[in-house]
């Protein structure tokens, strides 16, 4: 117990360090004009409300109920989702890659975090780990099997590092069962994890 | 650099932990981090390539035991005191002692937020035509710089194919180390499992990175 207790002390110090320090940095920054802090509070701001999978979400529910669209995103996702400022300002060297019965597709940045950010938010601390990060080339059904997710031994697994400044996305299969379903039904049933390729969506309740 | 992060194919860190309904920020000061990060960057402080060399560059159990938002804290003040922008002291005191030059776009406010929210382009003009056509069988170069390189050891000296062409871009091998664009072709070259991993490999594995034009010779 006294260990743990100590324990306990040693880390909520190293934190308030943390706190302290950048605390500091952003004071000093800001003295010297290199920053506003009310415009650091508008990017935080951002990023809590109005930038999450939610995005991405619209982007799949569309292509999943507009084949034109699926075509556009497929072949060049930056020009397709650019005209849709209104769900997510994506900018350039964005690339969606899509799920087949025959071919399941994996996001994973090994020497970093790269991430689609405009369209997923930040990425989840998981994405940003060295499990993750080290297995997902090597073992990526093993890694899919911490998710809970299984498949066909002869699906061909095709794994995206994130190397450079093109992002991906992964466009996962429509579930059976939704036919009909509106776009903003179907937005619902796309999962985050869905986007990256560790997860599938969620089937019709 | 044959770094910590550099962390595709290495055994030993266990399962991947998921948090449920994990927040965007565990903590206030992460959010201030990540915003002064992107501000100092976007208003011509530090570029992503410098940020990343610096993370990189951490003391690799520094680099393993802090959590994502200290990393970029450390390298973010790193870079910054290496380049002169602040001081020690400063860091010290908690305020600004002495005058330093502006950043190139001037004060990051409230001007500038909305132009990051769009992602920023990295294409650039080329100054040659691409040496490698989709379909080209390729060879990773075996390269081992001190200096900031996004060629992953795992995918070194390695036979792949030119999948895709994604333009001609910011080279972050110069670039990370204020040495310009650089500009260079990407591609995305793919990889069969067996190539990287042995015989012992998942058949069914393909990996792919997103690979500049002078890591690759022809295969």
């Amino acid at each position: 117990m006294a260990h743990d207790h100590d324990h306990d002390d040693h880390e909520h110090s190293e934190l308030s360090d943390t706190q302290l320090r950048v605390r500091a940095l952003e004071t000093v920054l800001t003295e010297k004009g290199y920053i506003d802090p009310a415009a650091l509070d508008a990017i935080v701001e951002a990023y809590e409300t109005r930038i999450g999978p939610r995005n991405g979400a619209a982007i799949v529910a569309k292509a999943w109920t507009d084949p034109a669209f699926k075509q556009a995103l497929l072949a060049d996702a930056s020009k397709a989702v650019t005209p849709l400022g209104h769900i997510s300002r994506v900018g350039d060297h964005l690339i969606a890659v899509e799920n087949t019965a025959k071919t399941h597709n994996m996001i994973v940045c090994t020497l970093c975090s790269c991430y689609p950010w405009e369209i997923l938010g930040l990425p989840p601390i998981w994405y940003k780990s060295a499990p993750y990060r080290s297995r997902a080339v090597k073992d990526p059904r093993g890694v899919l099997a911490d998710f809970g997710v299984t498949l066909p031994k002869d699906t061909e697994i095709r794994v995206w590092d994130s190397t450079a400044e093109t992002r991906f996305m992964v466009l996962p299969m429509r579930p059976p069962g939704t036919e009909g379903w509106s776009e903003a039904q179907l937005a619902e049933l796309v999962t985050r994890d869905s986007m990256i390729g560790t997860g599938v969506p969620k089937g019709p309740k | 650099m044959d770094g910590i992060h550099d962390m595709g194919g290495m055994d030993g860190f266990g399962k991947v932990e998921v948090e449920q309904n994990e927040p965007p920020f565990h903590e206030k000061w992460e959010g201030r981090v990540m915003a002064m990060v992107r501000a100092i960057g976007a208003n011509g402080g530090l570029n992503i390539d410098m940020q990343r060399f610096s993370r990189e560059s951490l003391p690799p159990v520094v680099y393993l035991e802090s959590s994502y938002y200290q990393k970029w804290f450390l390298a973010l003040e790193r870079s910054m005191l290496a380049r002169g922008m602040i001081g020690a002291d400063e860091i010290e005191r908690g305020h600004s002692l002495h005058a330093n030059p502006p950043l190139s776009r001037g004060t990051f406010a409230m001007k500038d937020v909305e132009r990051i929210m769009t992602r920023g382009s990295f294409a650039r003009e080329p100054r040659a035509k691409a040496a490698y056509a989709v379909g080209d069988r390729v060879r990773t170069k075996n390269i081992h710089p001190a200096t900031h390189t996004r060629l992953p050891r795992y995918a070194r000296d390695k036979a792949g194919v030119v999948e895709r062409i994604n333009g001609c871009h910011v080279f972050p091998d110069t670039n990370a180390h204020g040495k310009g664009d650089n500009p260079q072709w990407l591609y995305t070259v793919v990889f069969d499992g067996r190539e990287l991993w042995g015989p012992d490999s998942d058949p069914t594995l393909k990996v792919s990175i997103e690979a500049f034009e002078p890591y690759l010779d022809r295969a």
